[in-house]
């Protein structure tokens, strides 16, 4: 799962890296910083690990005033 | 047990201002009991509890988010519902932040920056059990030293607290990006308080301010009140 800050929210850790960027001579317009969190778990299919992993942002793994997510399942 | 009133300093791994909460606490006039974060009870007789600064569980993943989830947090839980005073400094406040007890959450410092250093806050609020020996308006000097204190809440959450004058201390210049330049707020009940400056740093003149010693004090007041109130 990807997190990040929400969109509208200031991130300046994201801001300084594209100063960083434009100073090496890249023509970036913006940057943001979120983190990539992979997860190893047991589940009957996608749609109920796509909930465990829901109840995970909501109790742990993301701020909801301050940051989005997006999940992605790789079954195997 | 000593009939001076116990506050509760709960120490997580990577707590490091729990010896000089302690040490302040004491020298106001209580007897504090440093609790390992994961005690699931607090001592009995507790009349007040302090989360102090530092850096728990390393920081990871959120500051104050692994605090969130230790046994002793659900104590100090259980106690704030009962109306027990809870005091969150720097680490402390960020934790009851991500532990839903205060509204809000502390993000990084806009300059990316460690910032340490005495700086002004104004008292917002007078009336609270943490402030009460303060005057509203007055100014206080305390030290803040964090890399991560920028206070945001939603803009409607922010009208809210401000309008039920919930936003206790205020910066008194732009320190860290912190909306409204807010330094502390109080949850609804009135019990539950965070901020980033450390009163636990200054309760000796001798030292560049004595001015931490009025939240600390009123702060042991508030204990000795809870205990009554429960025997």
């Amino acid at each position: 799962m990807v997190v990040r800050p929400k969109d509208g929210i200031l991130d300046p850790q994201g801001d300084a890296v594209q100063r960083s960027l434009r100073k090496l001579g890249f023509d970036v317009s913006a940057a943001r910083v979120g983190r990539v969190i992979d997860l190893e778990l047991e589940a009957e299919d996608e749609g109920g690990a796509h909930e465990a992993i829901e109840r995970m942002c909501a109790d742990l793994l993301a701020n909801p005033l301050i940051e989005s997510f997006e999940i992605q399942i790789d079954g195997s | 047990m000593s009939d001076r009133p116990h506050v509760a300093v709960v120490v997580f791994p990577g707590s490091n201002d729990d010896r000089d909460a302690a040490g302040a606490l004491e020298a106001m006039g209580a007897e504090s009991e440093l609790v390992w974060h994961d005690e699931s009870e607090l001592p009995s007789g507790t009349g007040a509890v302090v989360l102090p600064g530092g850096f728990s569980y390393g920081d990871y993943l959120r500051t104050g988010a692994m605090a969130s989830l230790a046994p002793a947090m659900d104590a100090v839980r259980r106690f704030a519902n009962r109306g027990g005073p809870v005091l969150g400094i720097c680490n402390g406040f960020q934790i009851l932040c991500e532990s839903r007890l205060l509204p809000g959450v502390l993000r990084p410092n806009r300059q990316l920056e460690f910032v340490s250093r005495d700086v002004r806050i104004h008292v917002e609020n007078a009336d609270t059990v943490f402030t009460r020996l303060c005057t509203a308006g007055q100014r206080l000097v305390i030290p803040i030293k964090h890399g991560e204190g920028a206070w945001y809440a939603g803009e409607e959450t922010f009208v809210q607290l401000a309008a039920r004058n919930q936003i206790v201390l205020r910066y008194e210049e732009d320190v860290n990006g912190s909306l409204g330049n807010v330094a502390g707020v109080i949850n609804e009940r009135g019990n539950v308080m965070g901020l980033m400056p450390h009163p636990e740093h200054a309760v000796d003149p001798l030292l560049g301010s004595a001015d931490g010693g009025l939240l600390l004090e009123a702060l042991v007041d508030a204990a000795a009140q809870h205990s009554l109130a429960r025997t």
